[in-house]
C-alpha cells in the first residue's frame, strides 16, 4: 500500500536461533514495513514460525537483534512489548474455560480497562470480524472452526494493537471457510492498515494475502518478492514452489510441464 | 438387631469419634493441599524438579502406615499429643495424590492455549491464576477426593497411638473380639469415607461445568 518509506516497524538484524544443537535460523536479516503484510512462506521446519515468534519474543536469538518500533526487543518490557502485538495461531489457543466475549475482552481487562468500554468494545470487534452478536456468552467448544478463529483474531484485535502475528490462521480449516476469512482478512486490512506477519505454507494463501511474500528454507530467508514477481521468479527456491503447486491463481500456470 | 442396639446405645460415644475422626482427616486434608498444590505448581513448572519430588512423596506412601506412627512416636512436641503426630502422618500420605494430580493436571493444559496465553501478554502469575490452574482444577480435585477416602481408612490406624476417631471401636472390637464394636466403627468410617468421595466428586463435576 503506501509504501512509507520511513522507519520499519520491525526489523531483524543478522538473527540467529539455535537450540539443542540444531540451527533453526541463521542470519536472518529482514524488515516490515508499516501497514503491509509480509507472507513467510515456507515448509515445515523452514523456521518461518520461530520467525514469529521473535517478533513477540517467544523465542529469543542466540544472536542478532530484533527491533520493534526501533527499540530493541531484548531491552522492551516482554509483557508491555507482547500486549501492543496481537497474536494468532492456527490452534487458536481460545481460553476453553472462557466464553466468547471473556477471551475476546481478556488484553483490555488485564489493561485495566473500564468494564463499558471493554463491552462496547467486544461487540465492535464480534461485529467487525462477523460473529453474531448471540455468539458472546458461548464457550469455544460450542463454535465451529470458522467461528473459532473469527473469535482469535478478534481477541488479537481487541487492544488495537499496530502489529499482527498470525501463525497459519486459516491453515486447519475447510477450504470454502478458508477463503470466506481470506476475503475478510483482506477486507479487514483495507480498513485497519495493521502491520502484519503471515506464515502459511500455502502458496496460494500468500499470493492472495501478501504485499510481500518472504521465502524461507532450511533456517535461512531464500528472497522476498511481491506476488507478481514470484510468479515469475527464477530463484530455484520460488520457481520450484510455484511448481509444487501447479495452477496459481490465475489461470494458465503451467501445470505438469513434462 | 445387635449391632443397632450397640449403636444407638452408645450413640454419644460413636459420635464423638466420628467428629475426631472427621477432625483428623479434615486438618490432615487441608495441610496436604496446602503443601501439595504449591509444590505441584513448582514441579510443573521446573521438570527438573519433578523426579525428586514425585519419588520422595511415592517412598513416603510405601512406608506402612503403622510403622509410620511408631517412627514419628520419639519425636519429640509430635510424641506428645498422638492427635498431632496422626495429623502429620496423615498429611505426609496424602501429599502424593495431591501433588501428583496437580502436576498432571497443569501439564496437561493445551499447549496452544498456554502459548497463546504468554503470546498475548498475560504474566506468569496471569497465567497460572486465569488459564493454568481453572483448566487443571477438575484433576486437581480427583486427587484431593483420592487422598481424602485414603485418609479415612488410614485414621482409622491412629487409634493405635491413641489419637481417637473410630479406629477406637475397631481396636477394642479386635481385642473383645466383638464383632458389633468393629462394625460400630468401621460402618461410620465407610460411610464417611462416602459421603466425602461423593462431597468432593460434586465439587469436580460443579467446577468443570465451567
Amino acid at each position: 500500500m503506501h509504501a512509507d518509506t520511513a522507519s520499519p516497524v520491525i526489523e531483524f538484524l543478522d538473527v540467529s536461533y539455535r537450540v539443542d544443537g540444531t540451527q533453526v535460523l541463521s542470519g536472518l536479516s529482514l524488515q516490515v514495513a508499516r501497514g503491509e503484510t509480509l507472507v513467510l512462506l515456507g515448509r515445515s521446519g523452514s523456521g518461518k514460525t520461530t520467525t514469529l515468534k521473535l517478533v513477540n519474543r517467544l523465542v529469543t536469538p542466540t544472536s542478532g537483534e530484533i527491533r520493534v518500533d526501533g527499540v530493541s526487543n531484548a531491552q522492551a518490557d516482554v509483557i508491555r512489548l507482547r500486549r501492543r502485538i496481537g497474536y494468532v495461531i492456527q490452534d487458536v489457543g481460545l481460553f476453553p474455560h472462557f466464553t466468547v466475549e471473556r477471551n475476546i475482552g481478556l488484553v483490555p481487562k488485564i489493561e485495566g480497562w473500564a468494564d463499558d468500554r471493554i463491552r462496547a468494545r467486544i461487540q465492535e470487534l464480534m461485529q467487525l470480524v462477523g460473529l453474531a452478536p448471540e455468539l458472546a456468552l458461548r464457550y469455544p467448544r460450542q463454535l465451529s472452526g470458522g467461528q473459532r478463529q473469527r473469535v482469535g483474531v478478534a481477541r488479537a484485535l481487541a487492544a488495537d494493537p499496530e502489529i499482527l502475528l498470525m501463525d497459519e490462521p486459516f491453515g486447519a480449516l475447510d477450504p470454502l471457510t478458508r477463503d470466506e476469512l481470506q476475503r475478510e482478512f483482506l477486507a479487514l486490512q483495507e480498513r485497519l492498515h495493521k502491520t502484519v506477519v503471515f506464515v502459511t505454507h500455502d502458496l496460494r494463501e500468500a499470493l492472495r494475502l501478501g504485499t510481500r511474500i518472504a521465502l524461507m528454507e532450511a533456517g535461512k530467508l531464500v528472497t522476498v518478492l511481491a506476488p507478481q514477481e514470484f510468479l515469475k521468479s527464477s530463484d530455484p527456491w520460488a520457481s520450484a514452489y510455484v511448481r509444487a503447486f501447479g495452477d496459481g491463481p490465475e489461470p494458465g500456470g503451467n501445470r505438469g510441464a513434462s | 438387631m445387635n449391632l443397632v442396639r450397640f449403636i444407638l446405645q452408645n450413640h454419644t460415644q460413636v459420635l464423638q469419634l466420628t467428629l475426631e475422626h472427621l477432625w483428623l482427616v479434615g486438618l490432615s486434608t487441608a495441610f496436604a493441599v496446602l503443601i501439595g498444590v504449591p509444590l505441584g505448581i513448582v514441579i510443573a513448572q521446573r521438570p527438573r524438579l519433578n523426579k525428586p519430588v514425585l519419588a520422595s512423596a511415592n517412598i513416603i506412601q510405601t512406608i506402612p502406615s503403622l510403622a509410620l506412627f511408631g517412627f514419628l512416636l520419639p519425636v519429640p512436641w509430635l510424641g506428645e499429643r498422638s492427635d498431632r503426630l496422626a495429623i502429620l502422618a496423615l498429611t505426609l500420605y496424602a501429599l502424593l495424590p495431591i501433588i501428583r494430580n496437580t502436576y498432571t493436571g497443569i501439564r496437561g493444559v493445551d499447549p496452544a492455549v498456554v502459548e497463546a496465553g504468554r503470546g498475548m501478554g498475560l504474566t506468569e502469575s496471569q497465567l497460572l491464576f486465569q488459564v493454568e490452574l481453572p483448566l487443571a482444577v477438575s484433576v486437581i480435585l480427583s486427587g484431593i477426593r483420592v487422598a481424602v477416602v485414603i485418609s479415612v481408612g488410614l485414621a482409622t490406624i491412629a487409634a493405635a497411638i491413641g489419637a481417637g476417631g473410630l479406629g477406637e471401636f475397631i481396636f477394642r472390637g479386635l481385642a473383645m473380639v466383638d464383632d458389633r464394636v468393629i462394625l460400630a466403627g468401621a460402618i461410620p468410617a465407610a460411610i464417611l469415607a462416602l459421603l466425602a468421595d461423593f462431597g468432593v466428586g460434586w465439587l469436580e463435576r460443579r467446577l468443570r461445568a465451567q
